[in-house]
């Protein structure tokens, strides 16, 4: 590593712009953190929203508050938004946060090109909102997108299909740039083997969204061209395959589910050894672990097609596949349980979330591993069963390794502690709700409940009273989180630069909160 | 402390919530045993690794809730500084490949007899349509029987937006009825042919034991033999539209005696429809039959008073095609409109049903136009 | 050449990255409404393109300012050469997709409907028996003709591969400091991409008008047209990029030791020229 050492165009100013302009053209990593982690929030209230919308009609049996084409969007946008709009973009806020202070870094390495991934967002978002006012309505085939369904789609269809091209851009470019600095940027003495996992788990997500996303922008392609131009991909009749769209989604569509969980891991591997006080158990298992992860979900693909008519050897090769996931996952529970074993153990809402993280994430892989075996997924497939199972790993994982991570490092970000009365109660509410709401979904699947339906039987009205009463709570209870935000925002205890007792890493060096310009000299990592 | 026996307490709740689900094999909690060979290794294989999950779980969170307990710093713990353990590293990856290949194991043995199709007796196709199957029997006694089944009209009346109609008259079989149910005999290998005419759709009985995708220009095959008498009732599980949790799908086994019986009074209305079909249909009747099957058949899209949900779905009353030319009427009902919602009638309807239909969208709604006759659409076809 | 500086260039705000994501919104939004049948579509399309340019000449000319300023230490260079090298993955993988969609249609979904899959060959399309080039059972586009390889498809790919060469000679002389042959092999290069462009569009017209080969001829049209298509305007950009550089290195911007701008076209070139090596060998001559 030569110089990381930096300077700007202008020597006199080292201080951000004024005014809105500084926000809508700042090239300054923690400034487009900060934008990534606020766009986020929003989006995951829009997409909470929806969440409640659809509770909302199956609250009861019977049509109630919508109709059924409507309540196919609401399933579809919500998706759409909650991943793409919310826990992306959320990653990509804290990798834009943390991984130059963790590295030693000045900035990241393409300060500009971070700013246009950033306001790409907006953009492609509105865009993908606006359908909804359009003859036609919003999207309504499922986050999947299937054809021939897709295709039957309004005057909203290419404006759906642009945004989740811009969406994807965005993807590409704010990785290539963390990747690269990543690569290029690290403090003198930061071997590889030095960094901290959460870079390390987001280098290897990183790479995961340069090799898949520009394949989920060749499927949608495919689907504009087939829907305009008279292309044949998804007609037998023209020699193609409604079935040939499935795998090539899901050939990006697994690895973008360990693209929504493998920086949460890199955050849980940050947070619990903090409050163990005891350094991470195994970390280069857990390195190497990260990488199987990330080479066994490029071949596991066609797990969420068992049903399509496969030849029955792809069924069994995927079958072994997708279970192999469980030893490498296995590994970094594992560890972190051994972490915790013989620590000197505190319980701060970050460990909280991230205690409620490996428990219930941990549900959400059994499940999965369920899910696995090819002959029973016959019956669990598109029935609740699979909405438990992924809700499972995306709120109590993916979100719940987010609101950690917020906890953790908001007394960084804004130099004050957060309230952690009301941090604690938050996630005591979240945590019974949230288990209210998802946990009988797994009995409605079972019982015989398909997702992506309106209206049900009488019989399964119970469970989703259940379910949608969690919901409500666990929705409203997310209010008190932005409230817990705002309040460390404007003012509270002033953290030390150390902050958690037991923190280690570059991050902690520097005050609370960091200088505008991170490291212009950069430290000697021993 | 209090937090963390709280903490204990929700976990023990899972678990508890868990078990009894094990113990309920019927009801709401767990997965139905289903009525045939393949369900009940189904339900077993989901057993099996159910309970390994279990263990694993008492395990790990054991070990985790244990050192939350005893490993606290207020209980004056002092941190260990180990940080590896290659045993330990070694033991948690080679116990976990043994669990999974032995589950690996049955897991196979299951997954080729429920692909394996060879042997059948009879042979139905099932054709899904948005939203409403077909099916044909292809071979055996009842060759040549066929007819469309779509979700009951006093369910369909039911369902709709606002409807407030008592669903409690309905038992647990809400949505769950069709008008024309699938009968097939008991103790015989049935293969079914699935397919699509519109979308992808998947076919769906849990008490069959398996679900399988229908997909459009693709046949896919699969297999049940039931021995037990009775019906069996299930849904589209795959997103189809609008409609989609409204397709349902009801499965009658019937005793071969009885399932003899059924044919023969099946192919007496087939004749009976043909004998008609050659004759020249009144104004009146074709408009009554036209009324009923386009209440089936057309009315989800171009809904019950003919206004469409345009744009999606366009109006028939007033509709320049449906007021004008007979053959261009025939002809798009006939074939459909590709890259639309709009599917081909050819193989879902027979002649007198079209005939019907046509006029019936020709003279209602205000819409008034010459009748057309079962003879014109074989003409057509 | 000013000095190099030996720090970390952080770039202060730029107004270029909310340019150029209004410009690709105005352009997309333009594109769908085209889509849709509307009439202002187009022109919509064209003025977020336009837009689209006046950003590329805005933001690249102010990194050129800037590196020609000296700004940016062997650091920065390092940054911009991985952020190319990742970015033409990215561009691998999205070919990778349509690739994909060629290998799927002829290991499994033709096979199929000509009766691998017997149930549906009988259910469903008893009639079709006709394997690759096919436009599917239901001759969708009417019957049409194929492009030899060994016409001009085999001269574009001499074409190209000479260019890999000219390109590389272009370079030697870069590094040599010889700006009069770098110029000179530089507008080879371009030259030969330009025939290869000619010669492509020339092919499309002929396909189109007298073989009835369109993008709607099923399953061959759809991969066909896709894949050389996507082809060609990365070509095209392409060659856009080597004239800005040709220009650039007759105005004297590369030096032997630092030309990131031109290797990072030379590499994309030479991923073009990969690529058509793939789409010569499944899509003309398999
Ligand atoms: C963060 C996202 C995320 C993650 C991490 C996972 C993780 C896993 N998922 Fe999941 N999945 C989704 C998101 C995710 N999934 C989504 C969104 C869908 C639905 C998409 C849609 O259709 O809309 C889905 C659907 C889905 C299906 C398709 C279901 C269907 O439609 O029929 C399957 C099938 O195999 C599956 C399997 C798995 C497996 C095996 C894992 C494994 O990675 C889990 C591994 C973890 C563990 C097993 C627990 C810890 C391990 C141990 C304690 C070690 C010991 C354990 C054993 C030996 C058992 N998932
Ligand atoms: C990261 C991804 C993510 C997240 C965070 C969530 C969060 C939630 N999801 Fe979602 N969901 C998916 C990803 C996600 N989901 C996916 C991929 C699908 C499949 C889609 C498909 O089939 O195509 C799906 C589908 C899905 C379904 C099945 C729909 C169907 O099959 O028809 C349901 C049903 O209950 C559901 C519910 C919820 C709920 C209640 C939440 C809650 O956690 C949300 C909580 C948040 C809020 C509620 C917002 C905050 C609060 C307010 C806005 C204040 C106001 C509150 C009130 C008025 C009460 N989701
Ligand atoms: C799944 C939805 C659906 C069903 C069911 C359906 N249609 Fe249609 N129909 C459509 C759509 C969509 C169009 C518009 C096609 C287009 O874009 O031209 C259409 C168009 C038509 C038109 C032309 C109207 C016009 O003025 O353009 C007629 C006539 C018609 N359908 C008759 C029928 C008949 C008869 C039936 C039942 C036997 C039927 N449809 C069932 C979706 C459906
Ligand atoms: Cu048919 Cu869902
Ligand atoms: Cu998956």
């Amino acid at each position: 590593m030569s110089t990381a050492t930096a300077t700007h165009d202008d020597h006199h100013d080292h201080g951000p712009a004024k005014g809105l302009m500084r926000w809508v053209t700042t090239t300054n990593h923690k400034d487009i953190g900060t934008l990534y982690l606020l766009f986020a929030l929003v989006m995951f209230f829009v997409g909470g929203a929806m969440a409640m919308v659809i509770r909302a009609e199956l609250f009861q049996p019977g049509l109630q508050v919508v109709d059924p084409q409507f309540f196919n969007s609401m399933t579809t946008v919500h998706a759409l938004v909650m991943i793409f709009g919310a826990v992306m973009p959320a990653f990509t806020g804290l990798a834009n946060w943390l991984i130059p202070m963790m590295i030693g870094a000045p900035d990241m390495a393409l300060p500009r090109m971070n700013n246009f991934s950033f306001w790409i967002l907006p953009f492609a978002f509105s865009l993908l909102l606006s359908t909804f006012f359009m003859a036609g309505g919003g999207p309504a085939a499922g986050w999947t997108l299937y054809p021939p369904l897709s295709l039957q789609m309004g005057d909203g269809f290419p404006f759906m299909i642009f945004a989740i091209h811009l969406a994807g851009i965005s993807s590409i470019m704010g990785s290539i740039n963390i990747v690269v600095t990543i690569l290029n940027m690290r403090a003198p003495g930061m071997t590889l083997m030095k960094m901290p996992l959460f870079v390390w788990t987001w280098l290897i997500t990183a790479y995961l969204l340069i090799a898949t996303m520009p394949v989920l922008a060749g499927a949608v392609t495919m689907l504009l061209t087939d829907k305009f131009a008279g292309t044949s991909f998804f007609s037998a009749a023209g020699g193609g395959d409604p079935v040939m769209y499935q795998h090539i989604f899901w050939f990006f569509g697994h690895p973008e589910v360990y693209i929504l969980i493998l920086p949460a891991f890199g955050i849980i591997s940050a947070i619990v050894p903090t409050f163990a006080r005891k350094p991470l158990f195994g970390y280069s298992s857990m390195v190497y672990a990260t990488a199987s992860i990330a080479f066994l979900s490029f071949i596991v693909w066609a797990h969420h097609m068992f049903t399509v008519g496969m030849p029955v050897v792809g069924e069994l090769f995927f079958m072994y596949a997708t279970m192999m996931i469980a030893v490498p996952t296995g590994v970094k529970v594992f560890n972190w349980v051994s972490t915790m074993w013989k620590g000197a153990m505190t319980f701060e809402t970050p460990m909280l979330f991230a205690v409620g993280f490996i428990m219930m994430f941990t549900i959400g892989g059994f499940s999965g591993l369920m899910l696995a075996i090819a002959p029973a997924d016959f019956q669990y497939h598109d029935t609740y069963f699979v909405v438990a199972h992924f809700h499972y790993v995306l709120v109590t994982g993916a979100i719940y390794s987010i609101m950690a991570a917020t906890y953790y490092w908001l007394p960084k970000w804004t130099g004050n502690m957060y309230d952690e009365k009301l941090g604690k109660l938050h996630f005591w509410i979240s945590t019974v709700s949230v288990n209210v709401l998802f946990f009988p979904q797994h009995f409605l699947g079972l019982a015989g409940m398909p997702r992506r339906i309106p209206d049900y039987s009488v019989q399964f009205t119970d469970w989703n009273v259940v379910s949608s009463i969690g919901g409500f709570v666990f929705g409203v209870s997310q209010l008190m989180f932005v409230w817990i935000i705002v309040k460390a925002i404007r003012g509270g205890e002033k953290a030390s630069d150390q902050v958690w007792e037991g923190a280690d890493g570059l991050e902690w060096t520097l005050p609370s909160p960091p200088p505008y310009h991170t490291f212009t000299e950069a430290p000697q990592v021993k | 402390m209090r937090k963390l026996r709280e903490l204990a307490g929700l976990a023990s709740a899972f678990l508890g919530a868990t078990v009894t689900t094990a113990q309920a094999d019927y009801g709401l909690l767990n997965m139905r045993v289903g009525v045939t060979e393949t369900s009940k290794s189904v339900y077993e294989l989901h057993m099996i690794i159910f309970w390994v999950c279990c263990a694993i779980g008492v395990v790990v969170f054991g070990a985790m809730i244990w050192s939350m307990i005893h490993h606290r710093k207020s209980k004056g713990a002092v941190a260990a500084q180990f940080h590896e353990s290659t045993t330990m590293e070694i033991l948690w990856t080679v116990v976990p490949i043994v669990i999974l290949v032995s589950m690996a194991i049955p897991a196979t043995t299951t997954l080729l007899a429920m692909e394996d199709t060879s042997n059948a007796d009879m042979t139905i196709k099932v054709t899904g349509l948005q939203w409403k199957w077909k099916y044909d029997y292809v071979d055996g006694e009842a060759a040549g029987v066929s007819f469309v089944s779509s979700l009951h009209p006093k369910h369909n009346e039911a369902r709709l937006l606002g409807a407030d109609v008592d669903l409690s008259q309905f038992g647990d079989q809400y949505l769950l009825d069709v008008d024309n149910p699938l009968v097939i005999p008991t103790g015989q290998k049935v293969r079914f042919l699935l397919t699509a005419a519109d979308v992808i759709h998947a076919w769906w009985v849990p008490d069959l034991g398996w679900k399988k995708d229908a997909i459009p220009g693709f046949v896919n095959e699969a297999w049940t033999k039931v021995d037990e008498p009775g019906v069996y009732r299930g849904q589209c599980a795959e997103l189809c539209g609008k409609d989609h949790g409204f397709m349902p799908i009801v499965v009658i086994a019937k005793a071969p005696e009885d399932y003899a019986k059924w044919v023969s009074e099946q192919q007496a209305s087939i004749a009976a429809a043909n004998a008609s079909a050659d004759r020249e249909w009144t104004m009146d009747e074709l408009m009554a039959k036209g009324e009923q099957v386009y209440t089936t058949s057309c009315a989800a899209c171009h809904q019950a008073n003919g206004q469409g949900l345009p744009p999606t779905f366009p109006a028939i009353a007033g509709s320049a095609i449906a007021t004008g030319e007979p053959d261009a009427h025939i002809g798009l009902v006939l074939n459909g409109k590709a890259g639309t919602a709009m599917a081909a009638y050819r193989d879902v309807l027979n002649d007198v049903d079209l005939a019907a239909v046509l006029t019936y969208q020709r003279n209602a709604f205000g819409n008034s136009a010459s009748a057309i006759q079962p003879a014109a659409v074989k003409a057509a076809r | 050449m000013a000095h190099t500086n030996d720090h970390y260039y952080v770039p202060h705000g730029s107004h270029w990255p909310i340019v150029a994501s209004v410009a690709l919104t105005v352009g997309v939004v333009g594109a769908a409404n085209w889509f849709n049948g509307n009439a202002s579509g187009q022109a919509i399309l064209y003025l977020g393109l336009a837009m689209v340019a006046f950003m590329m000449f805005g933001w690249f000319g102010t990194v050129i300012n800037e590196s020609l300023k000296g700004m940016y230490n062997e650091q920065v260079d390092r940054s911009f050469r991985q952020g190319m090298m990742w970015f033409i993955f990215s561009e691998v993988m999205f070919f990778a997709a349509f690739f994909g969609a060629l290998f799927y249609a002829r290991v499994l979904s033709v096979p199929w409907l000509l009766g691998e899959d017997l149930s549906t060959h009988q259910t469903l399309w008893s009639a079709f028996g006709e394997n690759w080039p096919t436009n599917g059972p239901g001759n969708v586009g009417g019957d049409f003709q194929t492009i030899g390889a060994w016409g001009i498809p085999a001269i574009n790919t001499l074409l190209l591969l000479t260019s890999g060469v000219t390109i590389t000679l272009s370079h030697w002389a870069l590094k040599a400091n010889d700006k009069g042959k770098t110029v000179l092999w530089l507008i080879a290069t371009v030259a030969l991409g330009s025939v290869f462009l000619g010669f492509q569009a020339y092919e499309y017209v002929h396909a189109y008008s007298d073989l009835n080969l369109t993008l709607e001829s099923g399953i061959y049209g759809s991969t066909f047209f896709m894949l050389t298509g996507f082809h060609g305007m990365h070509v095209t950009l392409g060659t856009i990029m080597l004239i800005v550089i040709t220009i650039r290195a007759a105005k004297g911007h590369f030096s032997p030791e630092q030309h990131f701008a031109f290797e990072g076209v030379a590499w994309y070139w030479h991923f073009v020229d990969v690529v058509w090596l793939g789409l010569f060998i499944f899509v003309y001559v398999l």
